[in-house]
C-alpha cells in the first residue's frame, strides 16, 4: 500500500449505534476549508472530551449505521484531521463509507464485533484481520469491492484519478 | 429476468443489462453541489487535475445552505463558487433562487430515466421524477464533474407497496414519516426503494418529492416513486419495473386509516401517531426545506392560519423552497395570509434546518418542523428538541402553542 499504512496498533474510542454526521461535525462548522476547525469540533455534541484525549493513530469504533445523515465529507475529514487512522463499525451509512475511502481513511465493517471502550487493537489493513489485544478476540472485516481497495491503496480518489485519469474496473 | 426501476435505468446508461450486486462505471446525466459541499469539490477537482467539467450545461452549483452569507468566511467560500462556475461556464444559482433539489427539478436538470449525482444527501428527492438519483460527498462529485461518470454497485431494491388512499387532513409527509418509522433509519442502507401502490398514484409531483426526499432517512442509495400517475409539463417515457423483477424485501401497508404522524427527538424514525405528542408545548414552528417548502405545503399552512394569529409564545419561520415557490405564494395570497398570521419570511434556503443561521433555537426550546431531520444539534443547538411533522401539523401547532392534530382545522 503506497498511501496507507498496513498495520495499525492503537487504542479504540468506542461509541454506539446511529452516530449521525451532525454528531461527528455539526453543520454550523462545516463551511470551511480549514481542517483544524473541523478537528477542534469533532464529535463535540457526542463526547466533549474526544478531541482532548484522541492521539494520532487512534482507532474509532462504532455500532451500526455509523455516519448516517448528511453527505458532508467534512465528517470523515474531521476524524482524519483529529488523528483517527481507521474506523471500525458494525456497518456504515453509504455516503460516509464512500467519503472515508475517497479521502483515504480505511473503514472496516465488522458486523459481529464486541470491542469495548479503550481496547488495544491490532489492525491489518491488507487482510482485514482485527485483533482485540484486550480480550484476545480476532475479527475479520467484510472485504471491500476491488475499486475501493484500489482507491484506498492510492491514498484516496484524488490520487487515484491523478494516476488513472478515469475510473477503471 | 425482470428488472427493477434502478436496474433498468442503470442498464440504459451502461449499455447492457445489469442486475443488483454488479459493479459498474456509469455515465451520469447531471451533477450539482451546494455551498456545504462545493468548496471541497472545487479543491478536489483542481487537485485531481480537472480542467473542464464534463458538460457545463449539466453541472450546477447552488448557494442555499448558508444564504445569504452569515460571515466573511462563508462569503469567501461563496465567491470561490461563483468564480469557479464563471470560469467553467456552468450555472450558479444565487442566494434566494432556492434550495438545490427544488431548483434542479424546476430548471429541468433532471428528468425521468436520468442518473443524477448530487453532493447532498437528499439528492434521492428526484426519485419523484422516476430518476435514479444518489447523494455523494465532495470528492466523488469532483470526480463525476471531471469524468461525467460514477462507479456504483447496482443496488438491491426494497419495494414499499401502499394500498388505500390517505384520509382528508393526512398528507404525503405523514405517509413518509410513517414509512421511515417502519423501515427505520438504517433499514434500506446501500439499497434502492421503490414506492408503489394506490396511495402514491394520486400524489402531486411536490408530494412525490416529499416521499422520495426521505428515502435518505432510511439510509437508501435512492428512492424512486412508481411513475403511475406522474404528471409533468413535458412528455417523457416512464420507467416501470418488470412484473417479475427481484426485490430483497417487500413491505405492504394499507394506509387508508393513517393518522397524522410525528417524529420525536432525536432520530427521524422515532415516529408515532400524533396523539402521543398532542399538548407538547412548542416555542418555534418552521416550514421550509427540500422536504416541505413547496407551494402546496405553504398553501395548506395558509388554509389553517387564514384570519388567525399564531400563539403569542410561538415564533414561526417560513422558508419557501425556491424563488418560484415564493412568487407563486405571493400571487395566490398564501404569503400574505402567513405573514398576517404572524409568520416571518426568510430567504429561500436551508439555513434553519441545517443549523447554519436564520433561526437557531435556544437551550431547552422545542421546535415543530416540517423538515426531514431531528438529530441532536441539527438546528444548531444540541440543547434544543426537534419534532418533525407535516406542514399542516406545524401550522396547527403554531396556532395552539403545542403539538396539535391539524385535522380539526382542516374540515
Amino acid at each position: 500500500m503506497s498511501g496507507v499504512q498496513t498495520n495499525i496498533k492503537a487504542k479504540a474510542h468506542v461509541y454506539g449505534d446511529h452516530i449521525d454526521t451532525d454528531r461527528i461535525i455539526p453543520g454550523k462548522y462545516t463551511k470551511t476549508l480549514d481542517l483544524s476547525t473541523l478537528a477542534n469540533h469533532v464529535l463535540e455534541d457526542l463526547d466533549p472530551n474526544f478531541n482532548k484525549i484522541v492521539q494520532p493513530g487512534d482507532i474509532l469504533v462504532a455500532g451500526i449505521n455509523f455516519g448516517c445523515g448528511s453527505s458532508r465529507e467534512q465528517a470523515p475529514l474531521a476524524l482524519k484531521q483529529a488523528g483517527i487512522s481507521v474506523i471500525i463499525a458494525r456497518d456504515f451509512a453509504r455516503i460516509f463509507f464512500r467519503n472515508a475511502i475517497n479521502i483515504g481513511i480505511p473503514v472496516l465493517e465488522i458486523a459481529d464485533h464486541n470491542i469495548q471502550k479503550d481496547a488495544e487493537l491490532d489492525v491489518n489493513l491488507k487482510t482485514g484481520i482485527v485483533k482485540d489485544l484486550s480480550t484476545g478476540k480476532t475479527y475479520e472485516a467484510t472485504k471491500l469491492p476491488d475499486i475501493m481497495i484500489d482507491i484506498l491503496n492510492e491514498g484516496g480518489l484524488v490520487n487515484y484519478l491523478i494516476k488513472h485519469g478515469n475510473y477503471s474496473l | 429476468m425482470g428488472q427493477t426501476i434502478s436496474e433498468k435505468i442503470i442498464s440504459n446508461h451502461v449499455g447492457r443489462k445489469v442486475y443488483a450486486g454488479e459493479l459498474v462505471v456509469s455515465k451520469v446525466d447531471a451533477a450539482m453541489a451546494s455551498d456545504t459541499t462545493a468548496p471541497l469539490t472545487i479543491k478536489a477537482f483542481q487537485d485531481m487535475g480537472g480542467k473542464n467539467v464534463f458538460n457545463p450545461n449539466r453541472c450546477a452549483f447552488i448557494i442555499d445552505h448558508a444564504a445569504p452569507s452569515p460571515n466573511e468566511r462563508i462569503a469567501n467560500l461563496h465567491k470561490m463558487m461563483r468564480d469557479f462556475a464563471k470560469e467553467q461556464g456552468m450555472r450558479l444559482f444565487e442566494i434566494g433562487e432556492g434550495i438545490c433539489h427544488q431548483v434542479m427539478v424546476e430548471n429541468q436538470y433532471v428528468k425521468p430515466g436520468d442518473i443524477f449525482i448530487g453532493a447532498d444527501s437528499h439528492t434521492p428527492t428526484y426519485g419523484a421524477l422516476n430518476a435514479f438519483a444518489c447523494g455523494v460527498g465532495s470528492t466523488d462529485l469532483a470526480a463525476t464533474m471531471m469524468t461525467g461518470k460514477i462507479w456504483l454497485k447496482v443496488p438491491q431494491t426494497i419495494k414499499i407497496n401502499c394500498t388505500g388512499t390517505l384520509q382528508d387532513g393526512v398528507t404525503a409527509k405523514d405517509l413518509i414519516l410513517f414509512l421511515v418509522g417502519k423501515v427505520t433509519v438504517s433499514g434500506a442502507t446501500y439499497q434502492a426503494i421503490e414506492f408503489c401502490g394506490e396511495a402514491f398514484e394520486g400524489l402531486s409531483l411536490a408530494s412525490r418529492m416529499t416521499i422520495a426526499n426521505m428515502s435518505s432517512e432510511m439510509g437508501a442509495k435512492t428512492g424512486i416513486v412508481h411513475p403511475k400517475g406522474l404528471q409533468l409539463d413535458y412528455d417523457f417515457d416512464p420507467i416501470a419495473p418488470d412484473e417479475d423483477a427481484t426485490y430483497i424485501k417487500t413491505f405492504n401497508f394499507d394506509v387508508s386509516g393513517l393518522e397524522p404522524q410525528v417524529s420525536a427527538p432525536e432520530s427521524p424514525d422515532n415516529v408515532h401517531n400524533i396523539s402521543n405528542y398532542e399538548g407538547t408545548k412548542i416555542n418555534y414552528a418552521f416550514i421550509g426545506t427540500c422536504c416541505n417548502g413547496r407551494l402546496e405545503d405553504l398553501d395548506i399552512a395558509a388554509k389553517i392560519l387564514k384570519g388567525k394569529k399564531i400563539h403569542p409564545d410561538v415564533r414561526m419561520i417560513i422558508a419557501p423552497a425556491s424563488q418560484r415557490v415564493l412568487l407563486d405564494a405571493m400571487n395566490n395570497g398564501t404569503m400574505n395570509t402567513l405573514i398576517e398570521a404572524g409568520a416571518s419570511l426568510i430567504t429561500s434556503g436551508c439555513g434553519p434546518c441545517v443549523g447554519t443561521h436564520q433561526g437557531v433555537p435556544a437551550d431547552g426550546e422545542v421546535v415543530i418542523s416540517a423538515a426531514n431531520r431531528n438529530f441532536r444539534g441539527r438546528m444548531g443547538n444540541p440543547n434544543s428538541n426537534i419534532y418533525l411533522g407535516a406542514p399542516s401539523t406545524v401550522a396547527a401547532s403554531a396556532l395552539d402553542g403545542h403539538i396539535t392534530n391539524p385535522k380539526k382545522y382542516m374540515v
